[in-house]
Formats: C-alpha cells, structure tokens, sequence
C-alpha cells in the first residue's frame, strides 16, 4: 500500500479488514438523572469529608502516642507549656469562676426561697460546679485562649515552613511541639478546674451570705454534709480529658493549617468551634461512663475495707 | 502488537565544566512520581547527583521543584519511585530510621524558616544542642560564633536580635549557618537569592562553592536566577510540568528546542547572548 503525503490512514485491529464495527454511541443522561446525581453527590460529600477528617485526627493522634514515650523528652517545653497553660489561663478562669458562682447562687436562691430552703444553695451550687459546670466551662475557657493560641502558633510554623525546618533537621515536630503541649493542657485542666470552682464557690457564698443573708455556718456546713469525693474525681477526670482533647485538636488543626494567614485564621476558629462542640457532648459521655465506675469502685473500695 | 519503550534521553554534559569524575552519588531520584488530588505533579523523575557536586534545579513557578526536593529529604513520600542516599532508599524508611538519616541532610528554605520564638544565635545553636550533646556553654558559643563569621555576620550584633529584627539577606544567611551547623553531607537550597540584592546574592553563591570546594557538602539548589545558576552549578535540570525536560549545563539550556525552556532564557539571552 502507498500513503501520499498528506493521506490519513486508519489502522484497525478488526479480525477482518472488510468488516465495519458498529459504532457504541453512550447515550446522554437526562437531565433529571444529572441533578439527581448532583443531589446525592452534595449530600454525601461533607458525611465523606467528615468521615476522612475524622480519620486524619486519628491518625494524628496515633502518631503523638507514638511520639509520647520516645526520648529525647522535652522537659523545657513542657515547662514553658506548662505555665502558658496553666498560670496563663489562671485570671480568666478564676474571673469566669466568680462570676458563675455569684450568678448561680442567685438563681439558685431564687428557686430554693419558693421552699424554704435557702440552705442547700452552697451544695447544690458546688455540686453543679464540681462534677460539669467547672470542667466544661474552664474547658470553653482553655479552649478559647490556649487552644487559638496553639492552633495560631502552630499554624503560622507551618506555612512558613518552620515545622518542615524541624523535620530536616532530624526533629520530630509530633514529639517536639504536641507532645508536650498535650501533657502540660491535660496536668494543667485538673488544677484550673479546681481553681474554678473554688472562684465559683467564693461567688456563690458572696451572693447567698453576703447579700441575701444566709447564714455561713449553715451555708458551709451543709456543703461539707453534701458532698462526696467521688464527685471531684469526676470533674478532675473530666478536666484532664478535655485539656487532652484540646491540646491534639489545635495541634492537629495547627499542623494542616495552609494559604497563609487566612489559613492560620481559619485554624484556630476551626480549632475554638471543634474543640467546645467535644467538649459539651463528651461531657455527657464522660458523666455516662464515670458516675457508674466511680460508684462501684468506692463501693468495692468500701467493702473490702 | 510491539511496545515501544521510550527511554529518557542520556543525560549528556554538554559541558562547559569537566565532567565529574566517578559513580559515586550522593543522591539518586528514580521515575519518581507524585499526585496531589486529581493533579499529578511529578510524573516519573530520575536525576543522579554526584557526590560533591551542585545541582541546580531551574523551572517556572509551581512546576514541581520543590515538591521534588522535599521529596529528595523525605518530608513527602511518593506515589511510586525511590530516593536512594547512601545506597538506602529513604521513601521505604520508618519514622525512625527516616529521622537518623535526615541527619545528613540541610536545609535552607525560601524565606529561611527561622524559629521567630528564638534569637538568631538560639536558631543557629538549635541543631548543634539537639544532636552535638558533648558542645555546652562557651564551646556551644565559640561554635555558634565561628558559623557567624564564616557567614560574614555579626555573632555581637546580630546574634542576639529576633529573625523579623534582621534584613532578608542577613535572615538568609542565618538560615544558611544554621544548615551547615552539624557539616551535612547534602545542603538543599529552596531559592536562596530570591529576593536579595545583587551583592548579596553574589556572596551566597560564593558561599554554596565554598561549602563545595572546602567541606565536600553536595548542594542541590532550586533557583529562579539564571546567572546564579550558571555560575555555581555542576549540573542543571530544567523542569517543567513535573517531568525534566533539559538536562546540561548553559550551551544545552540555551539550544533546548522545547518551547518554554526558550521562553524561559529569552529574556536572558537578550541582555548577555
């Protein structure tokens, strides 16, 4: 066969070079068809996208167990971490305390009044601060200043390539800057915890003795009769859980941060909003799974004795 | 049916430099590949760099060559491909052992990457209190001190401000102290002139040759700056698209017939051809 200059020329791999193959033409979709596919599509995308969030954080959080008992341990970060943490958040939660503690004292008292029982309003307003007021609202508190803090550091160390700068210098950025940010939020959550029930505690006896006249012996007395120790092993537990919580939730937010500034932004409002939504459903979850291992422990602990 | 393989063209030195001597490499890339998303940005690289030479990476903005370095580190990990340092492919290695082999590594990024928590001496002194123990006190200061001067900076004056209270170029050079601090096999350079006067460039190009002629270091450089990347270079891989498209010194970039390595040089060629 001779091709001229210019011919095209077809090669086929057909059995016989005589045969035309019919031609599949695939048919359009309809367009009810497309917008229904566009439908399911929008609406499957952000449960797939949590779904692979979710798995990141996991992954993320494997990787600082992996992290946690590797030496080099970094004692020096963990004590800058330790006081940003702890004594940095310290008048916040101590403010938020007071304030809480005098407001709930006063509905409280409003409440009790109707019963004549203006006695239980210093129980009842250290049992709401002790075993959920205090951990969840310290918890909002942290996550607030501390948590952005770190989200916002963090980030920036990532877009300006600092974490990268760790990496190529045979420095595990994981054990380096989350690992001992998480040990110091869960150690420190305990203390501000109690910090804020305390603060709440002196409110509400501001509130109840101070103004509106109960008497203090009965105001203390009755809290000293109420209350259990199990109930402040809940909080401090409770505490821990939601510093840890914080800390690998604006770290993790931190580390995938990108685009600049407006990612770094967009990283610690992400980091504020996830980790207050943790915290008020796991603070359910924690009162479900603790109050009965608490209760059984002490009730094994009594009888052994 | 046959299959025709395509190999990649043989990467001839059309040399204006000797070529360098022997099979020893400091760092091998083999048909490395990478996909971000639905974007493949490295499609199939291999690259061999001699120990104790200078590669220079050229290529137009978000063609992959900084994905390829960061590859060359392991700071990513392919799709598909190796990256072989010392006979040891470095994308296989645990975390572990990925972070002892990184010891051999520097690295200088684009806009120095400096801990802006810490002072210039504290950056500097960062690598060697991490991984030289037996350096404390005034041995760890004299050493700190020594890596200043030989970046032509100041230890009294410079040493003691924060990274945003210096000038890009003394940033720079910082950086560049704090790469070399524990004497690496293989410096990688992420554009280290841009932005820097033409003094100042011309003192870091001097620098990667020192640290070439006097430690032996392999330096592999991105650069958008031709002149640099003439003047310092062993070898230079022109990228574009993910794929090296030119490989050679100046006289193969410049006869390079694919259109935007010619697009690339133009302007140069006009002002020094």
């Amino acid at each position: 066969m001779t091709v001229g200059r210019g011919n095209v020329v077809a090669l086929s791999t057909s059995p016989s070079p005589g045969a035309i193959e019919p031609t599949q033409v695939t048919p359009a979709p309809s367009p009810l068809r497309l917008a229904l596919r566009k439908t399911v599509e929008a609406m499957g995308r952000p449960a797939t996208e949590l779904i692979d969030e979710i798995g990141q954080l996991g992954l993320f959080c494997l990787d600082v167990l992996f992290w946690l008992p590797r030496r080099p341990f970094r004692w020096g970060q963990l004590a800058r971490h330790l006081r940003d943490i702890g004594f940095g958040s310290l008048f916040i939660v101590a403010l938020t305390g007071v304030f809480t503690g005098l407001a709930f004292g006063f509905q409280s008292l409003q409440g009790f009044r109707r019963f004549g029982a203006e006695a239980l309003v210093g129980p009842t307003t250290m049992l709401g601060l002790v075993r959920e007021l205090g951990p969840v609202l310290t918890g909002l508190m942290v996550a607030g200043r501390s948590g952005s803090g770190m989200a916002t550091e963090l980030g920036t160390m990532r877009v300006t390539e600092q974490i990268d700068a760790l990496s190529t210098m045979a420095v595990e950025p994981v054990q380096y800057l989350v690992v001992p940010r998480a040990i110091a939020a869960t150690l420190m959550m305990p203390f501000l915890t109690v910090v804020f029930c305390a603060a709440g505690y002196g409110g509400c006896y501001l509130m109840a003795v101070l103004r509106e006249g109960v008497d203090p012996g009965v105001f203390l007395y009755e809290t000293w009769q109420a209350l259990d120790p199990d109930d402040f092993y809940e909080g401090w537990i409770k505490g821990a859980v939601f510093g840890l919580q914080i800390a690998l939730i604006a770290s993790w937010q931190g580390f995938r941060a990108s685009g600049g500034a407006r990612g770094v932004g967009e990283a610690a409002t992400r980091t504020v909003v996830i980790a207050n939504v943790c915290i008020l459903v796991s603070t359910y979850l924690l009162a479900e799974i603790l109050d009965p291992l608490i209760h059984s422990w002490i009730r094994f602990d009594a009888l052994g004795k | 049916m046959t299959t025709q393989v395509v190999k990649p063209p043989e990467t001839a030195r059309t040399g204006d430099h000797p070529p360098l001597a022997g099979p020893d490499f400091a760092l091998r890339v083999v048909d490395l590949k990478k996909r971000f998303g639905a974007r493949q940005v490295i499609k199939g690289m291999s690259v061999d760099v001699p120990r104790g030479s200078i590669l220079v990476i050229l290529g137009g903005s978000g063609m992959g060559k900084s994905v390829l370095m960061k590859h060359m580190i392991g700071l990513l990990k392919p799709d598909a491909g190796a990256v072989i340092v010392d006979g040891q492919d470095i994308t296989r290695l645990k975390p572990l052992e990925l972070k002892q082999t990184r010891g051999k590594f520097g690295m200088v990024f684009q806009n120095g990457a400096l801990f802006d928590s810490m002072s210039n001496w504290e950056n500097v002194a960062f690598p060697l209190r991490e991984h030289r123990k037996d350096l404390k006190g005034a041995a760890l200061d004299a050493r700190v001190r020594e890596l200043f001067k030989v970046f032509s900076l100041d230890p009294d004056a410079i040493g003691p401000r924060s990274p945003s209270e210096v000038s890009g170029g003394q940033r720079k050079r910082v950086a560049l102290a704090r790469a070399v601090a524990l004497e690496p096999q293989i410096v990688l350079y992420d554009e280290p002139t841009t932005g820097l006067d033409p003094i100042t460039t011309d003192q870091v190009d001097e620098m990667i040759l020192a640290a070439k002629h006097k430690l032996g270091v392999t330096s592999i450089v991105i650069s958008h700056d031709i002149a640099s990347a003439f003047k310092i270079a062993d070898d230079i891989i022109f990228v574009y698209d993910g794929e090296i498209v030119c490989r050679g010194l100046k006289s193969a970039m410049l006869a390079s017939e694919h259109p935007f390595v010619q697009r690339f040089f133009a302007t140069w060629k006009e002002k020094n051809v």
